[in-house]
């Protein structure tokens, strides 16, 4: 039964600076599992953990106390085995490497030959839509455009999981819709299980198979909340189902905060 | 290369001529037998008479300028690597390195002029070096530290060592620091150089052409040495350019556009 989920997580604690007057606890007791090809979004009141979060999945940092593992593995032997495709706020860019450089990036620490790398870095642009970009810098690109090279990148090596952080909160309205959609279609056409953190409820409403709701420090996962939403058009925006979902997951965020 | 074209470089090209233009214009009715400060025909002149006692000179002062900043920008540079890659080197260096700087080094010559030999050049080069060192250590140590934290998180998550996320990341961010700190210790090191020599040393070099034409007043011949640090000043800045352009190549002129 474990095999078959992408993220087990049981019991999870993170506490800063532990022993010490300035210790917090960020997170305790949290359990949550993410299942292959699922889009699990993470929402939660601001500074409630939420990066933590996905950093202790991302074996960025290490958990004080419970249980985490990735298709069976803990979280630091899943990064060096390369399973995480990361997406921050920030696209993370290197400005002095051109679009197709930044999304080989990865590639070349993973010893891939150059001609490879190419290639496989050309489809990724492809797939973003930003086939025409490839020699462009990144000063040379919108904040949106940056961001989906940092997709592009984060794909590039099909990892088992992609772990996105806020990836669009940063971008005006209008180019967060178009890149929503845009993550879908990609999601679709790769097949790959994302966990997404985000603050926005329509974002995680219409993105997401599942929304998990975290309460505040220290945060575990209070609720989960299941969106089926008959097609992730963006037409979908206005249907009646979108509104009872996003008004579920907002009044399901009220609660949790009151507790 | 925008400084080489047209029009950029004739703007001040113009002004620079109209300003000698001014400066001999002033002084040949003011200070004719130029007393106080000769005119810029009189020192193209005396720089042609003397050209071939400037020209040893300026080998002479070159040699240390070269050395001594070859030298010091090697030392900042790997100072700064060992820092940033080890934190007690950064603990025990960076506070050493800061004590240097508070040093007037310039006044330690005739001190080094005694422990390396007056005649040396060692004591001439060990004021250069340790002048060039610290703006370069200063300044890429901070290039190599301020990096986006995102882009070392993305590193690590792709289990890059800490070498490669030095190599990939913090040199290539490290760069253009580098060069302005180059840019600026070149002409750092000719003053330095020069005025080294003020305190003594070897006959042939530019300060003591200064210095003793200074005594005599034969200040068209001090000037004429002058004119000489000041080319050897300027090859080296735009040295310091030709080469930070061809490094930072593509990326600096998308950026500069955008």
């Amino acid at each position: 039964m474990a095999q078959e989920l992408v993220l087990e997580i049981a019991g999870l604690e993170k506490t800063f600076n532990p022993g010490r007057p300035n210790a917090v606890t960020a997170i305790s007791g949290l359990d949550l599992s993410v299942r292959p090809r699922e889009f699990v979004s993470i929402i939660g009141p601001s500074g409630c953990g939420k990066s933590t979060l996905l950093r202790l999945v991302g074996g960025l940092i290490d958990p004080t106390a419970g249980d985490l593992s990735v298709n069976g593995r803990s979280a630091q032997e899943a990064r060096l085995a390369r399973d995480y495709g990361m997406v921050f706020q920030a696209a993370g860019l290197l400005d002095w490497r051109s679009a197709i450089r930044n999304v080989e990036l990865p590639l070349e620490l993973m010893g891939w030959s150059k001609s490879r790398r190419r290639s496989r870095a050309t489809e990724m642009l492809d797939l973003v839509d930003l086939g025409g970009f490839a020699s462009h810098y990144p000063s040379e690109l919108s904040g949106g455009m940056q961001q989906r090279v940092s997709i592009a990148r984060a794909l590039s090596f099909e990892p088992a999981l992609l772990l996105m952080d806020e990836p669009f909160g940063a971008l005006d309205e209008m180019t967060r819709e178009y890149m929503q959609a845009e993550l879908l279609k990609i999601w679709r056409e790769t097949a790959t299980t994302v966990v997404f953190i985000t603050h926005s409820i329509p974002e995680a409403v219409f993105l997401s198979s599942r929304v998990a709701v975290m309460s505040p420090r220290p945060a575990r996962i209070a609720a989960e909340i299941p969106i089926d939403l008959p097609e992730r058009a963006p037409q979908v925006r206005d249907t009646e189902e979108f509104f009872r979902s996003v008004s579920l997951v907002r009044r399901t965020l009220r609660s949790v905060e009151h507790e | 290369m925008k400084f080489l074209r047209g029009g950029t470089w004739l703007p001040p090209a113009v002004f620079g001529a109209a300003a000698l233009g001014l400066w001999e214009l002033v002084l040949w009715g003011t200070d004719p037998e130029g007393f106080v400060l000769p005119r810029p025909s009189e020192i193209a002149i005396a720089l042609g008479e003397n050209i071939s006692e400037v020209w040893v000179a300026s080998r002479v002062t070159g040699f240390i300028i070269l050395s001594g900043l070859a030298g010091g920008v090697v030392l900042g540079a790997v100072a700064a690597l060992v820092v940033i890659r080890f934190r007690t080197a950064n603990e025990t260096l960076t506070p050493l390195a800061v004590a240097i700087n508070a040093i007037p080094i310039i006044a330690l010559a005739p001190l080094f002029n005694n422990w390396l030999g007056i005649t040396s050049p060692r004591s001439n080069q060990a004021v250069v070096v340790l002048l060039v060192f610290f703006p370069v250590f200063i300044n890429t140590a901070r290039g190599l530290s301020e990096v986006d934290d995102e882009q070392v998180e993305l590193m690590q998550s792709y289990a890059a060592s800490d070498w490669r996320i030095m190599r990939t990341v913090r040199i290539p961010n490290a760069l253009p620091f580098f060069f302005t700190a180059l840019r600026l210790v070149a002409s750092l090191a000719v003053i330095a150089a020069i005025v080294v020599e003020y305190f003594g040393g070897r006959q042939d070099t530019l300060g003591n052409i200064i210095t003793q034409n200074a005594q005599f007043t034969r200040y068209d011949v001090a000037w004429a040495a002058v004119v000489a640090g000041s080319l050897i000043g300027i090859a080296l800045y735009f040295a310091a350019l030709i080469v930070e352009r061809i490094v930072t190549g593509r990326y600096a002129r998308a950026t500069a556009e955008a």
